[in-house]
């Protein structure tokens, strides 16, 4: 049964130097291929059917003879409906209630690195709301008297006159590739990293609003975040990223308002840290000495190691990165030239690297890393791939600029098994069969 | 304003406690300046900030500050027993969790895995490999009592959060306690006594936070990530073995993924439907090597393509509906016998053909259009005449024919 997939010939995959001839020959080529397709021009590959050419040129479609619709026709405009395959989606009984539930996001058919809000991943624990912004408030306090000057509320419109930032960043649940941790257990990218969404968040340092509270910063050594929902989210906060100046209280999301699904009006911005952090609904900002053993720290979001003890606390996630196409569930309906494309990020600070290789990890080479290279935030990366038809593994390894390198799946179970849950950052295999279907395996 | 022009002491203050803390995770800012002028900048933004906010009263702290930390600090005063949580269990809390709190119909259950071994000992052995345990229950991860007493208090029950009293809270984690055989059935647990029930947490020595995972020192942690991979590029392995696969009979688990793909572009869903479809690549080196898109595609190949759109020729039979066809921009939507937006002509076909009204009922749904009956893909309403659509209909119900 395994023997089909035993990869033992390099010469089942072109090399990067076969690859460079065959770009370099491609000028002599392209004049084969152009009179290739004048002698079969019935089967172009859309359509180009019948007599002189393809339908969708000779007959002039509706859209070229007729009036369109007029501006303001949605108020607020939607995709396509062409588009309509693209949506969130939840994972078949992974969960049994869908208030306490995730929903993953299509990275599957997704460009650059910035997420649509519309596709954003979900993850509630206890149901969504969409909360009247003249009614939600912000209070700062201390776990006792003397940790601030001044205990203080916060109004929608006293946060948004403060001085704002907007930057770019990620965000990726804990359990994000949760599933997949002892075997290949679900079938496409969507499934297997869609809790990781990135956005341009517009918000308020929460040390501008630390200092405005007066905050004792030398007894000061944890953040409790407290949503207003049902779930009370709590979530304790690292010190020493609030201090830095990139946690942020915000309230905008690709510049609009945050959508209801991720927080609205208000919620906490924690980049590089899983996203669970990212309280949202945030009502509640409590500065502290001492952790706080959430039930999402404590039962929850902490780490099963082989010797039965679990990490608490774990925040960071860490350098990772997976091919987004070709990936599983997808099909490749020709040979020849194909981008390889996908998403790096780590939660230590900017991805410096991206290998992918396509015979399953024997060899690599660098990817481009496309622009902007920004910290916390994903980087997108290409590379060309030419398909001779026969099966190949995609796979990519991130590099992040503190030169920690994504493992493999056997590299991370050494240390850590199978049983964690969270904090999955292996590098993931999509295996492409001579079929063209792309499947989830790991090797 | 004076209340804040004593501000900028606390701000220096600040930053050194800003490099105090930094310390081995800098790394971690994003083209932030050095800390210290981080602070001096944030100082500067802030210092023209006043009469933003108000001062919190100690009411509303009341009503909000509700967490309760390990320590215990933030727990009320106040208790419930056993007996009295048993009562309350039924009520609220057993028809999610089971009567025993063991139930795994809604959530994972919060008892069981647990010994008395493990309550002597303060480590669950039912979490090492190998134990024959089905659920990690929430008693054998617990490790900090006010964890389990302010997320009842905060959270529970979870359609109508935050409506026990105190007391009840008390009682509810007292019965847990007891189905986990923590606390005997007389036991009535308070303000007084957790401390020394937190003793007997089954998982109470469980938890390290030995690790890099943590962005600062707060915690101690570890100095360098656990996890390291390797940063080979050439003849990294001997041979490259698929050791695990979805198997076949989850192909379609998470439905149709050629619904779940973009339907242009170089690389579709599959459909997964039906099983893998063996395909031939016609021999066209030239084309693989090319690096542009190639010509035409194969022969053999559309029937296995999904959406492929790989229009087949227009046959003359379907003369008579072609003009309609093309007026009403059905093509654009519909292949002969492919797949594309909506479902080939032949395709509905064959799914109406024993259909005694498939003209009326077609007829009808090409200008109503709809949703559902093909997948999730919505066609519009279509402004054609009766007569129009009939005709439609009447070629479709007659097998689409060439």
């Amino acid at each position: 049964m395994f023997s089909r997939f035993l990869q033992r010939a390099p010469e089942n995959f072109l090399s990067r130097t076969q690859i460079q001839d065959v770009r370099a020959g491609r000028r002599g080529f392209l004049a084969k291929a152009f009179a290739a397709a004048a002698a079969t021009a019935a089967a172009g590959s859309v359509s180009a059917q019948g007599e002189g050419g393809d339908a969708n040129i000779l007959s002039l479609p509706p859209h070229s003879k007729g009036l369109g619709q007029p501006v303001a026709a949605r108020g607020y405009g939607l995709p396509s409906e062409f588009e309509k395959n693209l949506q969130r989606r939840e994972s078949p009984g992974l969960t049994r209630v869908g208030q306490s539930s995730v929903s993953f996001c299509p990275l599957q058919g997704l460009f650059g690195i910035i997420t649509p809000s519309g596709l954003h991943f979900e993850r509630h624990h206890q149901g969504w709301w969409d909360i009247d912004p003249s009614k939600h408030r912000l209070m700062v306090n201390g776990s006792d008297e003397g940790m601030l000057k001044r205990p203080m509320v916060f109004s929608m419109d006293d946060v948004m006159r403060l001085p704002s930032v907007s930057r770019m960043h990620f965000i990726e649940c804990g359990a994000n590739t949760g599933m997949e941790w002892g075997n290949a257990a679900v079938p496409t990218v969507q499934y297997t990293h869609g809790m990781l969404s990135c956005s341009e968040f517009t918000g308020v340092p929460l040390r501008t609003l630390l200092e405005l509270c007066g905050a004792d910063l030398r007894r000061a050594r944890f953040i409790l975040a407290e949503g207003a929902d049902g779930s009370g989210m709590t979530r304790t906060i690292p010190m020493s990223l609030v201090m830095s100046g990139e946690v942020l209280v915000a309230y905008g999301q690709n510049g609009e308002m945050l959508r209801p699904e991720n927080g609205y009006p208000l919620r906490l911005i924690v980049p590089g840290v899983q996203g669970v952090s990212w309280v949202k609904y945030l009502r509640r900002i409590e500065v502290g000495d001492m952790p706080y053993g959430a039930k999402d720290e404590t039962l929850h979001y902490v780490d099963l190691l082989p010797d039965g003890t679990h990490r608490q606390y774990t925040s960071i996630q860490e350098v990772k990165s997976v091919v987004t196409s070709p990936s599983g569930g997808q099909v490749l309906l020709q040979k020849g030239f194909h981008t390889i494309t996908g998403l790096a990020w780590s939660g230590r600070g900017k991805v410096r690297r991206v290998d992918v290789s396509t015979d399953g990890g024997r060899n690599w080479a660098p990817a481009r890393l496309q622009g902007p290279v920004l910290a916390k935030c994903l980087t997108r990366f290409n590379a060309d791939f030419v398909w001779d038809g026969k099966p190949a593994i995609f796979q990519s390894r991130a590099v992040d600029e503190t030169g920690q390198i994504q493992p493999t799946y056997a590299e991370l179970r050494k240390v850590r098994a199978s049983r964690s849950i969270y904090h999955n950052n292996a590098i993931q295999s999509w295996l492409l069969e001579e079929n063209g279907e792309v499947k989830n395996v790991q090797i | 304003m004076s209340r804040f022009r004593l501000l900028p002491g606390a701000w220096r203050l600040t930053a050194c406690a800003c490099v105090w803390m930094l310390g081995a995770g800098a790394s971690q800012a994003q083209s932030l300046p050095a800390p210290k002028r981080a602070a001096a900048q944030v100082s500067l933004a802030a210092a023209g900030i006043s009469g933003i906010g108000r001062t919190a009263t100690p009411a509303e702290i009341r009503a909000w500050d509700i967490d309760v930390r390990p320590d215990f600090k933030g727990l009320p005063k106040g208790q419930g027993s056993v007996r009295q949580g048993e009562v309350l269990w039924e009520a609220q809390c057993a028809s999610c969790h089971g009567s025993f709190a063991e139930s795994s119909e809604v959530f994972t259950p919060l008892v069981g895995g647990v010994t008395a071994q493990d309550i002597r000992a303060g480590r669950v052995d039912s979490l090492l490999p190998g134990a024959n345990q089905p659920h990690r229950t929430t008693l054998m991860k617990l490790s900090t009592l006010s964890t389990l007493w302010d997320y009842i208090n905060r959270a529970m029950p979870w359609n109508a959060p935050k409506t026990l009293t105190a007391d009840e809270v008390y009682a509810a984690t007292a019965y847990i306690l007891h189905l986990g055989n923590a606390l005997p059935a007389d036991f009535t647990l308070s303000d007084s006594n957790i401390r020394e029930v937190q003793a007997r947490l089954p998982n109470r020595h469980g938890m390290t936070t030995a690790h890099a995972l943590w962005p600062g020192k707060e915690l101690g942690g570890t100095a360098r990530p656990d996890v390291q991979g390797s940063a080979c590029m050439k003849d990294c392995k001997a041979e490259v073995v698929v050791k695990s696969f979805l198997p076949d009979y989850a192909r379609n688990a998470h439905g149709n993924l050629a619904e779940q793909s973009r339907l242009v572009g170089v690389s579709r869903g599959a459909d997964t439907t039906r099983p893998p479809q063996a395909r031939s690549f016609e021999s066209d080196r030239d084309v693989a090597q090319d690096g542009r898109h190639p010509g035409p595609p194969e022969k053999g190949v559309k029937a296995a393509l999904p959406a492929a759109a790989t229009m087949a020729a227009i046959p003359v039979g379907a003369a008579a509906v072609m003009p309609l066809l093309q007026k009403n921009a059905c093509v654009a939507c519909h292949g002969m016998d492919s797949k594309l937006v909506g479902p080939s002509f032949r395709e509905i076909a064959a799914k109406y053909k024993d259909h005694a009204d498939a003209v009326n009922y077609l007829s009808g749904k090409i200008r109503a259009g709809g949703q559902g009956v093909w997948g999730s893909m919505a066609m519009p309403a279509q402004s054609l005449s009766p007569a129009e659509s009939a005709q439609l209909a009447q070629w479709l119900a007659l097998g689409a024919k060439p």
